[in-house]
């Protein structure tokens, strides 16, 4: 059962269209994401999903209910979705336990709500007094998720929740993140622009381009089988081969490739660096460039007998104009071009 | 609707003054105002505003280079001294002239004591640009060749002309407003002739003639500062200041001559008159003082600006919170009506309450809330300005965010912006209390029979040269003004800390 359904959603600021068309479902108990670079209009859906702004046209539905239509539009306060934005944006006047509760009816209130309980799912514990300026931005970004879980919303809308907070943070406060909703089994959609963030922590991945989700699919799936080659490039780093295909196989200068889907034509083959494996096998290539990161070392190498240069993620040292042998690993896909 | 009501109540009395101008008819009021007397009254009243405006600007923009481009001992010093005359009322500083000096009378003193309280209008806003101004921009001009002083003349002043042009606006306001200082110094300006025609005559259409006059040249300087603002926008927009001017060193012999100016400066606008004072108070002392009526006057002066205060934020709030967060053009509209009481001289406001009381509401004629109505008119723009920046200062997204956890707009007004938003609003309500107790000529000529204010008071003593018996009163009146005073500097240092906590 899908707990949001977006179907042909428009949305225009001017003359710039922002969305157009926009289909999106997500699966209750899901923590789905949608990536997109900046600029894309991903915000702007999870404005009109919240209720903050109004679709020119297209329908939203949470659950049974249809939230927005034409002609219809069902307030924020009504619609029981709630927010993580950005810079967390707790209420300065609240201290952190006021915040958490600050959805939560009184009777509930009344009736012992699990403020306590939340706290400790977000790692906050027995910090409840503290004000808001008494946080780091981290413990800020915990709260206003505890937040956004206690009024136990049909839906979770986080806003780039870990883009204002340093690297190391961000790694650790994601998965936390990710557990703390799946522990509380809420239906979640998570706005970013970090490819590795929606990879390592959505159940699925809507990517979005130009107003429109081109692509909806598990992590894996977005990564090993793009549909177009913006989704194979925006996805994660793309080694692009010219190829010819003749049914299920392609041929390019590495040699003949299993296609996952039959094609006929020039186009292009696409694969992921850590696919070409640098060993005792294969096609020659000459290292352009070598660049060390610490776990792995990236390759720029020129193909033998072909003008293709590719990069190839590897381990060990590769001196400059070393000759190497390059084999692919794994299934490719093919773009016609 | 409360918004629709404030801008209403903030238009009555203009409206209010083009009818009752209009009462003997359109003839009358055009054969007036080409009377000798009228038009010799606009070039008295425009000189002085010119010679004022043109001193502030000189000492303004002078003590601002000094104060901030110099290095000079005692800078922090001098930039207190520089800013505190805004403190002192007008006819405060006037009674403490004449009272010592009585042969100033007249145009000279009153434009030395209105140099004296406004040029801080100038200097606060060229300080605040001079120190902003990047630069690198007077660097550019050095490496290609211009001379410091040319370079000042070129480039710097360039920058801070905006800033200096909206201070010279508010100095021009201030003078063509001006009732206290013209009135002690005993120089016919417009305030004063309209005070004198209405207090003279049966005959109050003159009064309403020249007050409309008097409205038409201050809205012209309104909209004029408006212009003028609108083209600093432009000015600033490429200044992205990441370095702060390094003051210059002079010679020794410069420094000196620089600190004589300070001192000069300052012991005009603020020794002499505290000298004056304190002398009077002295002198005062021997003589018996009516304890219960100065008693009353305080208590008059705290109750009145009090509810004025009070008046002005309960309209201010809805106005400011629909300006801070809905731009249409609505209201845009309540917000500028608003204001129209920024453009209007106080006895204009006063005669125009008078106009209608007389005819409309008679039993609140020459009582309280009539003296309230016209301090709520007169300083609603600032009230309206404080709630609207202390809206502002939150962000949106927390209201969102209150929305979509269930609250109702109003919910999140009374839950979230308004929490948030009270410190700058009680700010706000203690600069306009401030603002009410400094007020004469509306009070003055509005106030019930029997109880007055410390302001009236000490205006009546002075204009009978009962120096030493107005004395406690300025005293007290300076007192009283100091407690929203320490109260407001206070607050915003704790809003710094507060601010410097939070990331």
């Amino acid at each position: 059962m899908s707990r949001l359904q977006v179907k042909a959603l428009d949305k225009s600021f001017g003359s710039q269209a922002v969305l157009r068309g926009l289909d999106l479902e997500v699966a209750s108990g899901s923590l789905t994401a949608v990536l997109g670079p900046s600029g894309c209009g991903k915000t702007t859906l999870l404005r009109l999903v919240a209720g903050f702004d109004r679709a020119d046209s297209g329908e939203i539905r949470l659950g049974d209910a249809v939230v927005a239509a034409p002609g219809r539009h069902t307030p924020p306060e009504k619609r029981q979705v709630t927010v993580v934005p950005q810079e967390g944006a707790l209420f300065p006047h609240l201290d952190v336990t006021a915040n958490v509760v600050f959805g939560v009816d009184r009777a509930r209130r009344r009736a012992g709500h699990r403020v306590v309980e939340l706290l400790e799912l977000v790692g906050m514990g027995g910090l409840g007094g503290r004000m808001p300026s008494e946080l780091s931005g981290g413990q800020q970004q915990r709260v206003a998720l505890a937040r956004a879980l206690a009024p136990d919303p049909q839906l979770i809308l986080l806003d780039e929740p870990f883009a204002a907070l340093d690297a190391g943070l961000r790694l650790s406060l994601r998965v936390e993140v990710a557990a703390a909703l799946r522990l509380a089994g809420a239906t979640a959609l998570l706005v970013t622009h970090d490819q590795e963030e929606a990879l390592s922590t959505a159940d699925s991945v809507a990517v979005m381009a130009d107003g429109v989700i081109r692509q909806h699919a598990s992590p894996l799936e977005v990564y090993h089988q793009p549909v177009d080659l913006g989704v194979a490039r925006f996805v994660g780093e793309a080694v692009e081969l010219a190829a010819v295909a003749d049914g299920p196989y392609a041929t390019t200068a590495l040699g003949r490739h299993r296609l996952p889907m039959s094609a006929c034509g020039a186009g292009v083959v696409v694969l992921r660096p850590e696919q070409l494996a640098v060993g005792a096998n294969g096609v020659s290539a000459t290292v352009v460039e070598e660049r060390f990161f610490g776990t792995s070392t990236v390759l720029t190498l020129r193909l033998a007998g072909s003008s293709d240069v590719v990069r190839a993620r590897t381990t060990g040292n590769h001196p400059i104009g070393t000759t190497v042998k390059l084999q692919v690993l794994g299934p490719v896909v093919f773009f016609a071009i | 609707m409360p918004a629709v009501a404030a801008a209403l109540l903030a238009l009555l009395p203009l409206g209010y003054l083009v009818v009752r101008a209009g009462d003997k008819g359109a003839g009358f009021a055009f054969d007036y105002l080409r009377r000798d007397s009228t038009s010799e009254l606009v070039l008295r009243s425009l000189g002085l505003t010119v010679t004022v405006t043109v001193a502030c600007v000189v000492l303004g923009v002078g003590l601002a280079v000094v104060t901030t481009r110099i290095v000079l001992p005692g800078r922090a010093l001098w930039m207190t001294l520089a800013a505190l005359p805004l403190a002192i009322p007008s006819y405060v500083s006037a009674y403490a002239w004449i009272s010592a000096l009585p042969s100033l009378a007249g145009f000279g003193g009153a434009a030395l004591v209105l140099t004296a309280c406004t040029y801080p209008y100038v200097y606060l806003p060229a300080a605040a640009a001079l120190s902003r101004t990047d630069p690198a921009l007077e660097e550019v001009a050095r490496s290609l060749g211009r001379t410091p002083w040319q370079t000042f003349r070129t480039v710097t002043l360039r920058q801070i002309r905006p800033a200096v042009a909206s201070g010279a606006l508010l100095v021009a306001l201030y003078v063509l407003s001006d009732f206290g200082a013209v009135s002690l110094m005993r120089f016919d300006a417009f305030t004063q002739v309209i005070y004198t025609s209405y207090r003279a005559s049966f005959d109050r259409t003159p009064a309403a003639v020249l007050s409309l006059v008097l409205v038409v040249i201050t809205i012209a300087i309104t909209l004029g500062e408006v212009r003028s603002r609108g083209r600093a926008q432009q000015w600033r927009a490429g200044a992205g200041a990441a370095r702060r001017p390094v003051p210059q060193a002079l010679s020794r012999g410069r420094t000196l001559a620089t600190l004589g100016g300070c001192v000069a400066v300052a012991l005009v606008s603020l020794g002499v008159p505290l000298a004056s004072l304190g002398y009077w108070i002295v002198r005062g002392a021997s003589l018996d003082l009516d304890w219960s009526r100065l008693a009353g006057a305080g208590a008059t002066t705290m109750v009145a600006s009090g509810a004025g205060a009070l008046g002005c934020v309960v309209l201010a709030v809805p106005v400011g919170v629909l300006a801070a967060r809905y731009r249409s053009t609505g209201v845009r509209m309540i917000e500028q009506a608003t204001f129209a009481g920024h453009a209007l001289p106080g006895i204009v406001v006063a005669l125009a309450l008078i106009f209608f009381g007389t005819r409309y509401a008679r039993p609140f004629y020459l009582e309280m809330p009539m003296v309230i109505a016209a301090y709520v008119v007169l300083f609603l723009p600032a009230a309206v300005g404080a709630v609207r920046a202390s809206v502002a200062l939150s962000s949106p997204r927390v209201e969102e965010v209150a929305r979509s956890l269930g609250r109702s707009p109003y919910g999140v007004l009374r839950t979230v912006t308004l929490p948030l938003a009270a410190p700058g609003v009680a700010a706000g309500a203690a600069l306009v209390m401030l603002t009410c107790m400094k007020e004469l000529p509306a009070t003055l000529l509005l106030h019930p029979t029997g109880s007055e204010t410390l302001a009236i008071r000490l205006w009546s003593l002075t204009r009978v040269g009962s120096y030493a018996d107005a004395a406690p009163y300025a005293a007290a009146l300076v007192l009283l003004a100091a407690l929203p005073t320490f109260w407001l500097s206070h607050a915003s240092r704790q809003r710094h800390h507060t601010e410097e906590l939070s990331p």
